[in-house]
């Protein structure tokens, strides 16, 4: 079992049923394709980041990863049993769904709202603990709980055991979640948005404190975020990969620093424009068509960024592009591919593709 | 502090600027009659015509700062000092001698302001449109032509007004109700926009492509622009001038190209240090230590000596004034020229490389 990933995720699909009458844009099919055949592997000590913008589908395919949520289609394979097989007592696997669960762990963006405000954090810790070693002397469950308060920089930890969660700063809430998960001596932590609420100068602190941690508790990291260069810094520090999301599909994956320096798809280059930096250079204008981004109720035809995308010719509004790309860095555009008909194809014409506007009926309509 | 905070007040006066919209003078809020300040002496100006980015940590004043300009300091505050508005045609306003009635003109009208969450700041039960309208009409305004010039602000963001304003907040995306909200702030024609964090809850995307609206917004319509958050790199690509706000001060300001590229104050430099930069070396980030002092406990002197690795006995008994740094930059800090040869900056070496291969991407 030994050389079998934590996890495996293949082909997840997961679509949601979208009540009628909820949104009038008048489609006949209400399935919000939030994943859409996304596969990858978490080793050990791994550390793979999400990013991409608001609904491409990073959280979605998190929580799926974790066991949250359930797949429409595709498996995952936590040690290379099908976690939802265990679940529903298909599995002969020598696990149970609870210690699933228990190895795949999650800390939220708000950790205000993920604490129980009404109990210190003393008793926030003893649940984990509780739990993971029932056995313990109250003395003993203490003394586990000053310790990890210690190790992620709380001290005096009696005095901070003391205290409720409004009497902690966001940083220090975010430092008890990241406790309470670790407590549960988990697998895999999904940190979702976990460090975009901090300010931006404890946000370091507070990703090297999640990579000590990951050395000494033996843990993996999915990690998601809307900004490149957090997930480049905890990436790189982790020595994993990047997967960009694009509309519920990976638009490209790979190592951290390649990603950065030397992008392939037209998405991740927006991304990299979007992350602001200090050399105050021009970067330019929007490097795509428009500003906002599609319904993912049905999401674009072809390549779903085929919409946006400044590079998109005719050939992307018809055809899907597969997973180009060597080894570990794949780039789903068909410009990763020298000679594909990409090249020969012409270039999209766009009503409006002068202009950025979100949709079809534009000024002169009114 | 305050008899230190008038002496860098005569230092500070100067050739800042030189056609000032707002001239902010030992500007302060209390809550507790004077034992602790949450805006402490605050005197600097606002150019007219500029976009200028307040940049503090949680807890640095300042959003209490943009408050102040609006005299909207929530009770129980007190704000003292100084605020003087000089519009481009008409009188100067000393902004706390204004009555209820004058206030409300002032804001939305003159100046008006823009909050992170569009989705607080709309009624939920009621249209854009009827935003639209409803302010108009509290405001006395034109409401035909005033339709027609929110169209336009709309369009100018990149919003289709037609769908837009048939829409309730709920069914528009927050990008696009971020867009809204800042298109209805501007529907009075207002000679300066505050924003407060106005697009921190938002994707990175959609707040680069908000800022990059707002350059084009500030040129069409020749705007002041003050913009507040925590993420300096954010706002460095769109702001003129930057002021850094520490301990309920600002404790440097300058150009942002002279800020970044070699910042005359101890935190400031520690602040650009501590940022996740695509083009830092990754090893070369890290944090500031220590935390932000609360108003009840600002250490004696400079509220930064306990952080600071330049600290003298000077910096623990005696408040620093502003420094001149340059004409136009000045920086609260005894050892500002120390700090230049003392805190290297991690990002600058990469700064030339990231120039060159700029532009196009």
């Amino acid at each position: 079992m030994a050389d079998e990933p934590v996890l495996r995720l293949e082909d997840i699909e997961v679509h949601f049923e979208n009540r009628a009458g909820l949104l009038d844009f008048g489609a006949e099919d209400q399935t919000v394709r939030a994943v859409d055949g996304v596969s990858f592997d978490l080793e050990e000590r791994d550390v793979i980041s999400l990013v991409g913008e608001s609904g491409c589908g990073k959280t979605t395919l998190g929580k799926t990863a974790i066991g949250l949520q359930r797949p429409t289609g595709g498996s995952i394979k936590f040690r290379g049993h099908d976690i939802w097989d265990v679940r529903d007592g298909e599995s002969d696997a020598d696990i149970t769904w609870d210690e699933i669960r228990t190895s795949l762990q999650i800390i939220h963006q708000d950790p205000g709202s993920s604490l129980n405000p009404n109990r210190k954090i003393e008793a926030i810790l003893r649940v984990p603990i509780n739990q993971t070693n029932p056995e313990l002397s109250p003395g003993e469950k203490r003394e586990r709980i000053y310790a990890l308060l210690e190790r992620v920089g709380m001290t005096p930890a009696p005095d901070f055991a003391d205290r409720y969660p409004h009497q902690l700063s966001g940083g220090e809430k975010q430092r008890v979640a990241l406790s309470r998960a670790l407590l549960m001596n988990p697998d895999v932590i999904l940190a979702d948005e976990a460090i975009s609420a901090l300010d931006v100068s404890l946000r370091v602190e507070m990703m090297d404190l999640m990579l000590e941690l990951q050395d000494e508790f033996n843990t993996s990291y999915i990690f998601i975020s809307h900004d490149l260069s957090n997930a480049r810094y905890f990436t790189a520090h982790g020595g994993g990969n990047i997967g960009v999301m694009y509309l519920g599909e990976l638009a490209e994956f790979g190592e951290a620093e390649r990603m950065i320096g030397d992008p392939s798809h037209p998405y991740t280059k927006v991304l990299r424009w979007a992350t602001p930096d200090l050399s105050l250079r021009d970067s330019g204008d929007l490097p795509m068509r428009k500003i906002d981004i599609p319904d993912p109720i049905n999401p674009p035809s072809g390549c779903r960024f085929h919409t946006r995308c400044p590079e998109a010719r005719e050939v992307c509004e018809e055809q899907r592009p597969e997973d180009f790309g060597e080894g570990d860095h794949q780039v789903a555009c068909f410009r990763a591919e020298d000679g594909h008909e990409y090249w020969d194809s012409p270039e999209l014409s766009d009503a409006d593709a002068d202009d950025l506007l979100g949709a079809d009926d534009s000024l002169q309509a009114d | 502090m305050s008899a230190d905070g008038l002496d860098g007040l005569e230092v500070a006066r100067g050739s800042d600027v030189t056609d000032p919209i707002i001239e902010i003078r030992d500007a302060s809020v209390t809550y507790d009659d004077g034992d602790s300040y949450v805006l402490d002496h605050v005197t600097m100006d606002i150019e007219r015509d500029e976009i200028i980015g307040v940049i503090g940590e949680s807890g640095s004043g300042k959003s209490m700062l943009a408050s102040a300009l609006l005299d909207a300091i929530p009770d129980p505050g007190y704000l003292s000092g100084g605020i003087r508005y000089r519009p481009s045609n008409g009188e100067e306003v000393e902004v706390l001698d204004l009555s209820k009635e004058e206030l409300k003109a002032l804001r939305w009208e003159e100046i008006s302001m823009v909050f992170q969450g569009a989705m607080s700041s709309f009624n939920p039960t009621m249209k854009i449109g009827g935003h639209f309208e409803e302010t108009l009409k509290a405001h006395d305004a034109d409401v035909d032509e005033g339709m027609q010039r929110g169209r336009e602000l709309l369009s100018d963001l990149y919003l289709e007004p037609g769908r837009v304003l048939n829409s309730y907040p709920h069914e528009l995306s927050g990008g696009m109700q971020q867009r809204a909200l800042i298109a209805l702030s501007l529907v009075l024609e207002p000679e300066m926009l505050v924003m407060d964090e106005p697009t921190a809850a938002l994707d990175l995307l959609m707040q680069r492509s908000i800022l990059r609206l707002l350059e084009e917004l500030q040129t069409k319509y020749d705007l002041t622009m003050l913009f507040i958050t925590h993420d300096l790199p954010l706002v460095a690509s769109l702001a003129d001038r930057m002021a850094i706000m520490y301990a309920f001060q600002p404790i440097e300001i300058g150009p942002t190209r002279s800020l970044v590229e070699d910042a005359a104050h101890p935190y400031t430099r520690a602040l650009l240090n501590a940022t996740p930069n695509l083009d830092a070396p990754l090893e070369e980030m890290r944090p500031i230590e220590g935390s932000q002092p609360a108003p009840v406990n600002v250490p004696e002197g400079c509220a930064y000596h306990p952080r600071c690795s330049l600290a003298t006995e000077e910096c623990r008994v005696e408040e620093p004034a502003h420094f001149r740094v340059d004409d136009d930059h000045r920086s609260a800090c005894y050892h500002w020229e120390q700090s230049r040869e003392e805190i290297a900056l991690n990002y600058i070496d990469d700064l030339g490389d990231a120039a060159r291969s700029g532009g196009e991407n």
